[in-house]
Formats: structure tokens, C-alpha cells, sequence
């Protein structure tokens, strides 16, 4: 590959990329918003709240991106219900598409990574705060939510980059995300070699940047010093 | 004149775990300025006393009254008793302060904010007010300088003290100290000790389980001392600790010149 050919090709990666970074923007936050209120439930002490999203969790935790995805983008046309909604606009596209099913995804992952952040909160410090007089959801809300967010960050960041490079299967519902426009120069052009090695060195670019991101918030939380007691 | 109602009644306490019966009928009265020792041996249930009060752990038989008010139990499915009504729980317990053995800091939070948040989220103070009330906390117990650090950053001492002013920052009217220097160095056991006495000295009125029994004999008014759930021996600390009545107490109190 010759410097004119990669030039001519940069701006195609640059806007696969950025489509890439937005698959996986959208989806871990909309992810973690939507699992927020799965893994509170999870982490309940009442067993018919804990079980609610059990089903949910199960099945997307169970069965591979990639089928969910075929699901999603060829499935739902099947319903006439879900061709005649004011969705539909939304639901016939594949960047949509790709955006629901990986956050509705994620989101089960996350879910399990907050209710193992909150039952390691410490105890002792649970029962500081019930023992100041502090209600429930006050003890929830200002002391074990802060604290099960420095305790699941490391593993929250493990799952972004996770998704990362599961967003390389949008390619297959059409995005012309980093993976798809890899492909499709490498057939304009034949060069296959160098130009999956170029997507893939722009993935470990974004995976780079997107760690020291997660350790620089790591540091500003004060992780580390909330190890242990 | 009547009978001034006490900061605190505990009536006939009982606790079971599964078959074995931790406490088998407790009852102690604190008035007002009382400093009140609980002593005993590990696994006499002194611990679990203390945690029964404000429903740490939940009894299976008693009555717990705060400043002549009931705390309201009700029986759950395993036969224990739990608060009958939430929020007449998390008032009674704001109104009952308790120092852990380790303290508890939260170590997200800085000191000063380890002692603001339970004044603004449980009594409604201002961010200023409950600062204000902070900081003056912090200066009697000796680590104002400290306000902007972190719990892992203090030694053991000053943790614990720093978890002092964290109860005293909601003004109880009782403070329940359970074991406060059990998990210190020794070099570190006094500073605790000091502000502990320095509360005595104020005339607050507290429950103290400790194994410090100079400490105890120096700053209680009444020693309780218990063996296997029950209350061995009670009385002013010269009748306990000088001339105790029970085989038990007498051998307790000689292995632990």
C-alpha cells in the first residue's frame, strides 16, 4: 500500500470509526442507564424483585451478540405491529437497529457488574449509615451507590472495550462501522491485508485512548484507595 | 416528683442464633449522664446487646425504649423481631449514635464530608450549617487539620475519632461505643480513650462495651457484666471491680489486672 492510496482511504476510516465510536458511545451509556435500575433489582433482598430480571439478563447474557442482532434487524419486520408503529422509521434502520441491540445487550452485562459492585460494599459501611438514621434509599443513593461505582469502574470499563470490538458485528447488518468500510475498500481495492491490519490498529487506538480515559477517572474516583478498608 | 424517664430502656432482651441463645433476658437502664460498662467475656453477648439497641441485629424478644419513647417491633417470618415502623426506626436510630470497632469511615468521601452527610440527608441541614457543626466537631476531637484528607490517609486513631465525630455530628442523646479500641495499635488506644472521657466528662449518656477495664473503672458510673446472654453482676464500678459478688465476676475481674 502506498502513502497515496492509504491518504485516499483515511477519510473512509476515519468516518467508519467515528460510526464505530458512536455504536458503542450510545450503547454503554444507554446500557448503563438501563442497568442501573436491573441491577438494584438484582441486588435486592426481596427474592421476587431479585428474580424479575433474571429473564432478561439470562437470555442476553445466553445467546450471542450476533444472533440478537439478526433478531432485531430481520426479526421484527415480521410484526405488522412493529411495521405500523411510530417506531418504525427507527426500527427498519440497521444503525438503530445495531444501537438497540447492543445496548439492550450490554445493559445485562452491566446489570451484573452493579449488583456485584453493591453486595461489595462493605457491610460495616452499609450499617454506618443505617446506623446515622439514614433510610434505604438514602443509604442507597449517597453512600452505596458512590461507593459500588469505584468498585465495579474496572470492571464497567473492562465491558466498553468489550463492546468495542463486538461492534465489529454491526458490519454485518450493512454500518459501514470501522470493520464494515475495512471491508469494503479492502474489495474496491484487494488489499485486504493492509487494510484489516489499518482497522485494526485504529481499534487498538481507540481501545488505548478509551483505557487511559477509564484510568484517569479511575484516579480522580480514588479507585485504588478504596480497595480493602 | 416523678421519676425523670431515662435516656434509655432495654427490657428483656433476647437473641437466638438458630439454637444457640446469645442473650437470655437483658435488661439495663440508662438516665441521663449515665456512662454505663458493659463488660464480659468474648461470646458473653455484649456485642450483639449493643447491636440489638438500635436493631443491627434484630431480637427475638424485648422492648427498647428511646428517652420514654417505644420503638415499635413487629415478628417476621423467622421469629425476629423488626421495626414495626420505618421511619420511627431511622429516627430512633439518628437519635441513638454508634461507634464500630472499625470505625466504618466511608472511603470515598473526605472527613468533612464522612461527617456532613448523614446531618444534611437525615436532618435536613444545610451544606454551611452541617460544615459549621463539622469542623467544630473535628477541633474538639483533635484532627480539624484533617478535614480535607481521606479515611486511608488517617492512622487508626484518628479514624476512629474522625467516626466519633461523625455520630456526635447528629446530636444522640445516647452514644453506643461497641468495642472503640479493640481494633487499634496500642500506642493509638489512648488518643481514642481521651475524647471517650472527654464525652464522659460533658455528661453524655453512653453504653460502652470495652475490654479498657482501668478506662472503665475510671470513667462509668455503673459497670454491667455479663456471662453467657445473662447479667452476672451490676453496680457502681467499685463494688464490680472491687469486691464482686459471682465466682465468674471475681475470676473475670482478677484475670484482668
Amino acid at each position: 500500500m502506498t502513502w497515496e492510496t492509504f491518504i485516499r482511504w483515511l477519510p473512509s476510516f476515519v468516518d467508519g470509526a467515528w460510526l464505530t465510536l458512536q455504536l458503542v458511545g450510545v450503547s454503554v451509556v444507554a446500557g448503563l442507564i438501563l442497568a442501573l435500575p436491573l441491577g438494584i433489582a438484582r441486588s435486592s433482598r426481596h427474592l421476587a424483585v431479585r428474580a424479575l430480571p433474571y429473564g432478561y439478563i439470562f437470555f442476553f447474557r445466553g445467546t450471542p451478540l450476533l444472533v440478537q442482532l439478526f433478531l432485531v434487524y430481520y426479526g421484527m419486520a415480521q410484526f405488522d405491529v412493529v411495521r405500523q408503529s411510530v417506531l418504525w422509521p427507527y426500527l427498519r434502520d440497521p444503525y438503530w437497529c445495531a444501537i438497540l441491540t447492543m445496548t439492550l445487550h450490554t445493559a445485562a452485562y452491566i446489570a451484573e457488574i452493579i449488583r456485584g459492585a453493591i453486595q461489595n460494599v462493605p457491610h460495616g459501611e452499609v450499617e454506618a449509615a443505617r446506623a446515622l438514621g439514614m433510610s434505604r434509599s438514602q443509604a442507597l443513593w449517597h453512600v452505596i451507590l458512590p461507593r459500588a461505582t469505584r468498585i465495579g469502574l474496572p470492571a464497567y470499563s473492562n465491558e466498553v472495550i468489550l463492546m468495542l470490538k463486538a461492534s465489529a458485528l454491526a458490519s454485518t447488518v450493512t454500518l459501514l462501522e470501522l470493520t464494515g468500510m475495512a471491508r469494503k475498500i479492502a474489495a474496491r481495492t484487494y488489499l485486504h491485508e493492509e487494510m484489516f491490519l489499518t482497522a485494526g490498529l485504529i481499534y487498538l487506538l481507540i481501545a488505548f485512548v478509551l483505557m487511559q480515559g477509564f484510568k484517569l477517572l479511575e484516579r480522580w474516583l480514588r479507585v485504588d484507595a478504596c480497595q480493602g478498608r | 416528683m416523678a421519676e425523670a424517664i431515662p435516656a434509655l430502656e432495654i427490657r428483656n432482651l433476647h437473641k437466638r442464633y438458630g439454637d444457640l441463645e446469645v442473650l437470655k433476658g437483658i435488661s439495663l437502664t440508662a438516665r441521663d449522664g449515665d456512662v454505663i460498662s458493659i463488660l464480659g467475656s468474648s461470646g458473653s453477648g455484649k456485642s450483639t446487646f449493643l447491636r440489638c439497641i438500635n436493631l443491627l441485629e434484630n431480637p427475638n424478644e424485648g422492648e427498647i425504649l428511646v428517652a420514654g419513647e417505644q420503638l415499635k417491633l413487629k415478628r417476621d417470618k423467622q421469629g425476629d423481631l423488626v421495626a414495626a415502623d420505618g421511619r420511627q426506626l431511622n429516627r430512633v436510630r439518628s437519635e441513638l449514635g454508634f461507634v464500630f470497632q472499625n470505625f466504618n469511615l466511608w472511603p470515598h468521601m473526605t472527613i468533612l464530608d464522612n461527617i456532613i452527610e448523614a446531618p444534611r440527608r437525615v436532618l435536613g441541614q444545610s451544606k454551611a450549617q452541617a460544615t459549621e457543626v463539622a469542623e467544630a466537631l473535628l477541633a474538639k476531637v483533635g484532627i480539624a487539620d484533617k478535614r480535607h484528607a481521606y479515611p486511608n490517609q488517617l492512622s487508626g486513631g484518628q479514624q476512629q475519632r474522625a467516626a466519633i465525630a461523625r455520630t456526635l455530628a447528629m446530636q444522640p442523646k445516647v452514644i453506643l461505643f461497641d468495642e472503640p479500641t479493640s481494633a487499634l495499635d496500642p500506642e493509638m488506644v489512648q488518643e481514642v480513650l481521651a475524647v471517650i472521657r472527654s464525652l464522659a466528662e460533658e455528661g453524655r449518656t453512653m453504653l460502652l462495651v470495652t475490654h479498657e477495664m482501668n478506662f472503665a473503672k475510671q470513667v462509668s458510673s455503673e459497670v454491667v457484666f455479663l456471662h453467657q446472654g445473662l447479667v452476672e453482676e451490676q453496680g457502681t464500678p467499685e463494688q464490680v471491680f472491687d469486691n464482686p459478688q459471682s465466682a465468674r465476676c471475681k475470676q473475670f475481674m482478677s484475670s484482668h489486672r
